[in-house]
């Protein structure tokens, strides 16, 4: 059975991907589409399993893989209550992208190729989950990355989508060599890269120490930092976040899936998954808890001054990233692992949402061009209503949408680690709230009330006078040259549409998981040890203190979700013209988070252009200055003068000729006369 | 008295003045062919020179033939000038290079 959800697809993937081109869109999308859904509807029986307290570990072997030496890895499927929350979110958020690209992809001319890509990111990310040992989560690990890069530049014709799949393939390159490390390192240390076995030896190792670039370090400490570098990269952390916003030029199904809801929580699956491993060093603890928390802050600053919906929501995306890792960062796994869930369903639904609105406009995507659309889109409308409630955490007295429940718990936890970290921590997670909601609600304001905007955008005018643009040259590109300010009011006559009910069926679904996954499932998340059964650290001193919290720490989020909607309400509800005063009064402040801190600046100073210039420095210098010049173009150039040389002997004149002749005849009888008689 | 190496000098001179002849002169086909009748005239001499000195009378025969040959190929050598003429207009030996390929 868990086979048959890891292999399905897989089967379909290669089903699709290979045949797509003879079996036709409609049976590929079929395929695939019901793969996924019987590998949901599989998962679903396994998860309730371990809610209702009977699941059990078990391990399924595949097949044997590498017998070196003591290295021992085999292909093996691990089922346990973290596997099976992972297998639950992974397919059913899946099958739903699939459903939705239906809808959504309809228009493309390479639909085969996309839905076996979807599966096959659905394949590795369920062999990273199911992975019973490291080297075959890394094998899972590299297979999502892959998918990811593919699925990014899925429209290759475009530069960006290109440059975007690259920047994602390379900045994961940098993770990835963390967590090689750590990998490689763990085998040193352990003799064994089996998880359960490493696990279980990882308390002993405790205080030993370990030589590392060329110092003593502690061994614990090294090897949870080099695999949360790795974590760091694959979940967009601080340093390695540059990736993920520009990841927005793939289809907006893939962001759902694989950019919101599912591979960009492989890093704080595995940091749960060696919870015990990271529960050994305090320091690295630390390290988590800093790195989340300082994520969750930046990156919910910098979701408030983005005009791309897609780019708000991936910012989002990276700021809950960051609640999840600093819950872990204080021992809160069972936190962490429910807010991934319930984050899985919000974020699907909200990327979805967007993409219906974008669906209906045409494929503009710049906020300032909608307004208005409550009217015009209402199913969308609602459905993102309840996505935003879901992760500004609305709900009272212990019942509420998803986000209330788990990121309480995370901002619950964190204030009662009592560690200076924890609290710093809390802090930060506290004011992210307050710009987390401001920035959902400014999006939700932006798009769904106020007037229509619409008419200015170029993408809605090349719809409504559909291939008349050769008549309009002078006219602004709608992504670029409105820097700040609103556009002008008006719907250009065009009217939006609602999208097609492929589309709609799949948000329904997950509108209902962003409403119920919350206070369903939060009691066994969060407090019930039985549930997790060792296959996470749970630190029940933790647990009790939470409901110890003083009452301004469990009303604090709420508080901050308020704050946050009513700034958001008097900006662009109230006094529409608000925001563009700010900026106007504080520019400095304005560019700075609009331009994301200047990070892909200055990673282009520091990395990029001394690469390049190395690379120019290599190119120039030494293959075309030194090796093409000496080597094939010096031997080509020989050759060119040699012939120049002798073709001039041959120049047609009877008496060079006779000359020639001559002087050969007076050389070979020279010859004769001089030498050969000796 | 006037011995085999006054004749082979004279051979030699009039030798080299026929080689001389044929890739000094630039102007015309004529002088080249005089200058190939100039080098076979040095080797009559010189085959007349030897066969005087040795009392054979083989190189005289010889000379004959190369007498006969010699008009023979002049008689050839002026019809393929007259005819070269004809196409050409001109019988400069610089122009003569259609050998270059």
């Amino acid at each position: 059975m868990v086979q048959a959800i890891v292999f399905l697809p897989l089967l379909a993937a290669i089903i699709a991907g290979l045949g797509g081109r003879w079996l036709g869109n409609t049976a590929s999308k079929a395929v695939t589409t019901g793969a996924l859904f019987i590998a949901a509807a599989l998962s679903w029986p396994i998860f309730l399993g371990f809610v209702a307290g009977h699941g059990a570990s078990a391990v399924y072997p595949v097949l044997d893989w590498i017998h070196s030496g003591n290295l021992n890895v085999n292909w093996e499927l691990r089922v346990d209550a973290l596997t099976a929350v992972m297998l639950v979110v992974v397919t059913t958020v899946s099958s739903l992208v699939h459903l939705y690209s239906w809808g959504y992809m309809a228009e493309d001319p390479s639909q085969p190729r996309f839905f076996a890509y979807l599966s096959l990111f659905t394949f590795a990310m369920l062999m990273l989950v199911t992975a019973d040992n490291l080297v075959q989560m890394f094998f899972g690990w590299e297979g999502v990355g892959l998918a990811s890069y593919l699925l990014i530049g899925f429209w290759y014709h475009k530069p960006s989508a290109n440059a975007a799949a690259m920047k994602a393939f390379v900045v994961n390159r940098v993770g990835d060599f963390g967590f090689s490390l750590g990998i490689f390192g763990t085998f040193l240390v352990f003799g064994t890269l089996s998880i359960p076995a490493v696990l279980e030896a990882a308390p002993s190792m405790a205080g030993s120490t370990i030589g590392f670039a060329g110092m003593r370090a502690d061994t614990m400490t090294v090897l949870c930092l080099l695999l949360f570098i790795g974590a760091m990269g694959k979940s967009a952390q601080l340093g390695l976040h540059t990736w993920l916003p520009d990841a927005m030029e793939g289809p907006t199904p893939v962001s759902a899936l694989i950019h919101a809801a599912t591979m960009v929580t492989a890093g704080v699956f595995m940091v749960c998954r060696l919870s015990p491993m990271f529960e050994t060093s305090a320091t690295a603890m630390a390290v988590v808890t800093i790195v989340g928390a300082a994520t969750a802050f930046f990156a919910a600053t910098v979701g408030t001054s983005q005009n791309d919906i897609k780019r708000v929501i991936a910012y989002s995306t990276c700021s809950q990233l960051g609640y999840m890792f600093f819950a872990a960062g204080v021992g809160a796994y069972g936190a962490a692992m429910f807010h991934l869930f319930t984050h899985a369903f919000f974020k699907a639904l909200l990327f979805l949402g967007a993409g219906s609105v974008i669906h209906a406009m045409h494929h503009e995507q710049d906020m300032r061009f909608y307004g208005g659309l409550r009217k015009e889109i209402p199913f969308t409308f609602w459905v993102m209503l309840i996505g935003t409630l879901a992760i500004t955490g609305v709900g009272v007295l212990g019942v509420g949408f998803a986000g209330y429940h788990s990121k309480d718990a995370i901002l619950e936890a964190s204030f009662a680690s009592g560690s200076t970290h924890g609290v710093i921590a809390f802090w930060a997670g506290a004011i992210a709230a307050l710009l987390t909601s401001f920035y959902s609600w400014r999006l939700m304001f932006l798009t769904f009330w106020g007037k229509p905007r619409w008419g200015a955008s170029e993408h809605i005018q090349h719809a409504t006078h559909d291939g008349d643009h050769a008549d309009h040259p002078d006219e602004e590109h709608g992504d670029s040259s409105h820097d700040s300010g609103m556009p002008p009011e008006g719907t250009g006559g065009y009217h939006p549409h609602e999208s097609p009910l492929t589309m709609l069926v799949p948000i329904g679904l997950l509108a209902l998981g962003a409403l119920a996954a919350g206070f369903t499932f939060g009691h066994t998340f969060l407090e019930n040890e039985h549930f997790w059964n060792g296959s996470v650290f749970f630190n029940e001193h933790l647990m009790h203190a939470m409901h110890e919290v003083p009452i301004w720490v469990k009303y604090s989020a709420t508080a901050a979700m308020l704050i946050g909607l009513a700034i958001a309400y008097r900006n662009y509800i109230q006094k529409p013209g608000a925001a563009d005063a700010f900026v106007r009064q504080f520019p400095g402040i304005h560019a700075f988070v609009k331009n994301k801190w200047y990070f892909d600046e200055l990673y282009d100073r520091i990395f990029v252009r001394p690469a390049m210039w190395f690379g120019r420095l290599f190119w120039k210098k030494g293959d075309e200055g030194t090796i093409d010049r000496f080597g094939p173009h010096g031997a080509a150039y020989a050759v060119g003068v040699g012939n120049k040389v002798t073709a001039r002997l041959q120049s047609g004149l009877l008496y060079s000729y006779a000359l020639v002749m001559l002087l050969g005849l007076i050389g070979a009888s020279t010859w004769v006369l001089w030498w050969a008689q000796k | 008295m006037i011995g085999l190496a006054h004749y082979l000098t004279v051979a030699a001179i009039l030798f080299v003045l026929g080689v001389l002849g044929i890739f000094l002169n630039r102007r015309n086909v004529i002088l080249m062919l005089m200058a190939i009748e100039l080098i076979l005239l040095a080797v009559n001499i010189n085959l007349v020179a030897f066969s005087a000195y040795l009392g054979d009378i083989v190189g005289q025969v010889m000379a004959m033939f190369v007498l006969t040959v010699a008009a023979a190929e002049a008689a050839i050598g002026l019809a393929i000038l007259v005819i070269f003429f004809r196409r050409r207009g001109t019988i400069a030996v610089d122009d003569v290079n259609r050998m270059h390929g």
